[in-house]
C-alpha cells in the first residue's frame, strides 16, 4: 500500500491491535485502512482488534458498512473486534439513520473495549466490572 | 398600549364634556350600578370560586377602575390592576371566559343606565354613545389581554420549571446512573433526555443506565420510538440501559407501534431495575447481621 500522512494508527498490543482513527476518512481512505489492517492482523497473529472512533464527530453509512466489513473479515482471519468512543452524536445519528455497527460489540473506551476482548476470550473470569 | 393619554373623539370639545357628564353620572350612581353589576354576575354563574365579600371588594375596584380609565383615558392604571388581579385569580381557577364575561356585563349594565338617563333626547344619546363604546371596548380589551397574558407567563413560567425538574441524571454508584422521568414526555423534551443521557454517560462512565418512567404517564409514537433508538444509541456508547416502571399505556403503545422490543431490558420497578443493574456490574449487597431493625 502507498504512504501518506497516518490518518489511522495502528498499535499492537500484545495480540491485540488497536486502530486510532484520528480524522474524518473518504471512502477511499476507509478502503485503505480496511486493508491496512486486516493485513497487519495476518502479520501480527492478532486475536483482537479494537478499533476507537473518538475523534470522529461523523461517520457516515459508508464508514460504517467499513466498519461491519473490517468485523467480519477480522473474525474469519481469528480475531474480535470491538468499536470503542462512539460519540453521543454519532451515536444517535446512527441508530436513527440505520448505519449503525449492527452485530459488532461496542464499548465505552479503549479500556472498556480490552475488557471486553479478555472477557470474550476467557468467560470464565467473571464478568464484573470490578 | 404603549402610551394611551387621550380618548378618541377628544378633538371635537362637546365629546369631551359629554364624557366628564357621562363620568359624572357613573360617579353618582356607583353604588346601584355596582350592585345591579353583581347580581347579574350571579345570575350568569360567573366567578364561583369567589366568596361574596371578594366579589364585592373586586367588583367595587373594577368598576372604580374602569370609570377612572373613561374619565382619563388611560389604561396604564387599569392594565396594571387586571395583571394584578390574574395573578390572584388564575391559581384559583378562574377561566377567561368568566373574565371576559363580567368585563362585558359591566359594559352592558353601563350602557343601560345611558339608555335610560338619556332616553329622551336621541341625539346627545347618540353622541354620548359615541364617547362611551371606544373607550369601553378599549377597556374589555385591555382586561382581557392582561388576563390572557398573565396566564401564558404562568404557564410559560411552568414550563421552565418543568423542563429543569425533568430530567436530573444522578450517579448512584459508580458507573451506574438513574434517570428518573417526571411528567408527560413531549418530543422536545425526548430530545433532550437523549442529550442528556447519551452526555451523561461519557462523563460518567456509565456501564448501566436505569431510565425510570413511573412518573410520565403517557408516551406518543413519535416519543416512543424515540426512546427506543436512544437505547439503542446507548448500548453503541457500550451502555446497557434498563427502563423501569413502564405504565400499562406506555406498555401498549410500544407494543402496538411494533418496534423491536427485543433489545429493551424492562423490569417493572425502579427497585427491581437497580438490582438488576448491580447484578449486572458485578455487585451484591448483602444485609450486616450486627445492625439492629430500625435506624
Amino acid at each position: 500500500m502507498n504512504d501518506g500522512p497516518a490518518l489511522v494508527s495502528i498499535l499492537r498490543q500484545g495480540d491485540t491491535l488497536v486502530a486510532s482513527v484520528h480524522t474524518a476518512l473518504d471512502d477511499s481512505e476507509m478502503v485503505r485502512f480496511q486493508e491496512d489492517l486486516v493485513r497487519q492482523i495476518g502479520e501480527h497473529r492478532a486475536r483482537g482488534v479494537i478499533i476507537d472512533v473518538a475523534a470522529l464527530d461523523v461517520l457516515d453509512s459508508f464508514g460504517s458498512r467499513t466498519l461491519r466489513t473490517i468485523a467480519e473479515m477480522a473474525r474469519l482471519r481469528g480475531a474480535l473486534t470491538v468499536i470503542v468512543g462512539i460519540q453521543p452524536a454519532v451515536a444517535y445519528a446512527m441508530v436513527r439513520l440505520g448505519t449503525g455497527p449492527g452485530e459488532v460489540p461496542t464499548a465505552l473506551d479503549l479500556e472498556e473495549g480490552l475488557a471486553h476482548l479478555a472477557r470474550a476470550r476467557d468467560p470464565g473470569g467473571g464478568g464484573s466490572v470490578r | 398600549m404603549g402610551d394611551p393619554t387621550e380618548v378618541e373623539g377628544a378633538a371635537s370639545e362637546p365629546a369631551e364634556d359629554l364624557l366628564t357628564q357621562l363620568v359624572a353620572h357613573l360617579r353618582e350612581h356607583r353604588e346601584r350600578l355596582r350592585d345591579q353589576w353583581m347580581s347579574r354576575i350571579r345570575e350568569a354563574g360567573l366567578l364561583q370560586a369567589m366568596t361574596p365579600q371578594e366579589m364585592g371588594a373586586e367588583t367595587t375596584s373594577v368598576y372604580d377602575n374602569y370609570v377612572e380609565v373613561l374619565e382619563t383615558g388611560s389604561v396604564e392604571a387599569l392594565q396594571r390592576y387586571a395583571r394584578d388581579l390574574s395573578e390572584r385569580i388564575i391559581p384559583r381557577g378562574v377561566e377567561t371566559h368568566e373574565v371576559v364575561g363580567i368585563v362585558l356585563l359591566l359594559r352592558d349594565v353601563l350602557a343601560r343606565s345611558l339608555f335610560e338617563k338619556y332616553q329622551r333626547d336621541f341625539a346627545l344619546l347618540n353622541r354620548i354613545l359615541d364617547a362611551y363604546e371606544p373607550a369601553a371596548n378599549r377597556i374589555a380589551n385591555t382586561v382581557a389581554v392582561s388576563f390572557v397574558e398573565e396566564r401564558e407567563r404562568i404557564i410559560r413560567k411552568q414550563q421552565d420549571a418543568i423542563r429543569e425538574l425533568s430530567t436530573p441524571v444522578l450517579p448512584v454508584r459508580e458507573r451506574l446512573l438513574i434517570l428518573p422521568i417526571i411528567g408527560v414526555l413531549d418530543s422536545e423534551r425526548a430530545g433532550q433526555l437523549t442529550e442528556q443521557l447519551l452526555g451523561a454517560i461519557r462523563t460518567h462512565r456509565a456501564k448501566v443506565v436505569v431510565v425510570d418512567v413511573t412518573g410520565s404517564p403517557e408516551v406518543d409514537q413519535t416519543v416512543a420510538n424515540h426512546l427506543v433508538q436512544t437505547v439503542e444509541a446507548s448500548r453503541l456508547m457500550g451502555a446497557s440501559v434498563i427502563i423501569t416502571g413502564l405504565s400499562p399505556e406506555i406498555a401498549r403503545t410500544l407494543v402496538r407501534i411494533g418496534v423491536d422490543l427485543s433489545k429493551m431490558n424492562t423490569i417493572g420497578d425502579l427497585q427491581g431495575g437497580i438490582e438488576e443493574a448491580e447484578r449486572l456490574l458485578g455487585y451484591r449487597v448483602t444485609r450486616r447481621n450486627d445492625v439492629a431493625d430500625g435506624p
